[in-house]
């Protein structure tokens, strides 16, 4: 395994001696319980942080703390990808978030149809997908991949106006839907959720409610600072020992009850949650966000007809067949348990989606100096 | 992809808004933010949006991450990475554009 990279311990803690105080609180919280616990995390920022900042070193030796899927690049699924790359082939010049590139589909990444000729555009916002569809003449497709909280971004973009020639191939992904599906996998065993808290910020905490009276499960909004994480699980720890779930608001400098209501406006009216497949995860009802029926002229599957049988004819890399992102993704398993983790599969050639967004569990691991839970942090 | 990043706000001209992010000036867009933001507010910017505008007693400790990750990390740092990333999705101001 590389060595972290020395700017891992540059970092300092804004008040050690507050870290030092949560990290105690764990370790009394976690005895008091009297048995292993996991909790799972639902963000790559989260899981940054958490090895960035070398906290897993902190966390007690009973207490597990797993990423579930919050690498909204990892989950778009193989058929969303083999959608864009089909359509990026046929000619049409597709716009996405630099993540995308490499990212599998059945036998192509949007990377390879650009190898082959295809125009494939990187941006960064969608504003900037717009304005290139303003100053070209042929179609661009935007494909928009992210959580709630870009989702809103790509809405506000559409009902801000957009030129003919703009249509969206959505593989936008709701997070609380996903959140029921993990709590009911009879191997993940998660006891509580921390939530992410710019999602919140869009979503709010009240979302978790249901969902916290329905599976008995604590949920804690944390913030990604080192310090907003530890008292986020500290709060979670605590409902965990007093059988108590509810949901806690550990954020409230970005997150209300009910949320940013303006966001959420524009977010429903331009999409609407559809069931669909996670990847490698499970089918999610609820769990897409695609367009609604009056802005079907903006969508892509409707404008276009996509031909991705002709990616089949094509045979998906072998190595893929061992990859085990979904079940890193799912929280039951982690990359060490993954025989090409640091070997076949690395960041510059890799072989499953973890391995390939800045958020993704298999990337964060390796960058960071493979298993973070040995990273040193400076209490 | 999730971690909003923290700018200034210098000058507002109907829904987009100059905000000085570590001394780079950045147009982001105020369709989706649900409270008024004016010059001197501090907003949280998600790919080209403010999503929020930060309480005022609560902008220090919202700024130590940021200045943290950026004082702190080496090129290929994925925190920091994701933290220009955010900036690249903001417009840049004035004849640039």
């Amino acid at each position: 395994m590389p060595p972290p990279p020395s700017g891992t311990s540059q970092l300092k803690f804004r008040e050690p001696a507050k870290a030092r105080e949560l990290a105690s609180a764990l370790a009394t919280l976690t005895a008091a319980i009297g048995r292993r616990v996991s909790v799972m995390h639902v963000c790559g920022s989260h899981e940054q942080a958490i090895a960035r900042f070398g906290l897993r070193s902190a966390f007690p030796r009973d207490l597990d703390v797993i990423m579930g899927p919050g690498c909204p690049v990892c989950i778009t699924d193989v058929p969303e990808v083999d959608e864009g790359v089909a359509l990026a082939r046929q000619g049409v010049a597709i716009a996405t978030y630099g993540d995308m590139l490499k990212v599998p589909g059945t036998a192509k990444s949007l990377a390879d149809a650009q190898a082959e000729g295809a125009t494939v555009h990187v941006v960064y916002s969608v504003a900037q997908a717009v304005e290139l569809a303003r100053e070209m003449s042929g179609e661009l497709v935007f494909f928009a991949t992210g959580f709630e909280t870009t989702a809103v971004a790509t809405a506000a973009a559409v009902l801000a106006g957009v030129p003919k020639n703009f249509s969206v191939l959505s593989a936008h992904k709701y997070i609380p839907p996903v959140m029921e599906i993990v709590a009911e996998m009879p191997e993940t065993k998660v006891e509580g959720f921390l939530a992410a808290g710019h999602a919140a910020t869009i979503t709010g905490w009240g979302i978790f409610e249901p969902f916290v009276e329905r599976h008995r499960i604590p949920v804690v909004v944390a913030g990604f600072e080192p310090l907003d994480i530890l008292a986020g699980l500290v709060s979670l720890l605590e409902l965990i020992r007093d059988r108590t779930p509810k949901v806690l608001n550990a954020y409230p400098r970005c997150v209300t009850r009910e949320g940013n209501l303006k966001a959420q406006e524009q977010l429903f009216r331009v999409f609407r949650p559809l069931g669909g497949r996670w990847r490698g995860i499970a089918h999610v009802p609820n769990g897409n966000l695609r367009l609604t029926d009056e802005w079907a002229h903006l969508d892509a599957r409707q404008r276009f007809r996509i031909d991705v049988a002709s990616l089949w004819d094509y045979a998906p890399a072998s190595l893929s067949q061992s990859c085990i992102c979904g079940d890193i993704m799912a929280g039951i398993a982690s990359p060490g348990d993954c025989t090409l983790f640091g070997k076949e599969c690395l960041p510059e050639t890799p072989v499953g989606a973890c391995m390939v967004s800045s958020e993704g569990t298999c990337k964060i691991w390796h960058l960071y100096g493979g298993h973070p839970d040995l990273g040193e942090a400076r209490l | 992809m999730c971690l909003g990043v923290p700018g200034r706000v210098i000058e507002i001209n109907g829904d987009v808004a100059t905000v000085d992010f570590w001394g780079v000036k950045r147009e982001v867009r105020l369709e989706i933010v649900d409270e008024p933001v004016a010059p001197g507010d501090y907003i949280l910017n998600h790919v080209g949006f403010a999503i929020r505008r930060i309480p005022p007693e609560d902008i220090e400790v919202t700024l130590a991450l940021y200045d943290e990750i950026l004082r702190a990390a080496e090129k290929d740092d994925l925190m920091a990475a994701d933290v220009r990333a955010e900036l690249d999705a903001t417009k840049t101001t004035g004849d640039a554009s």
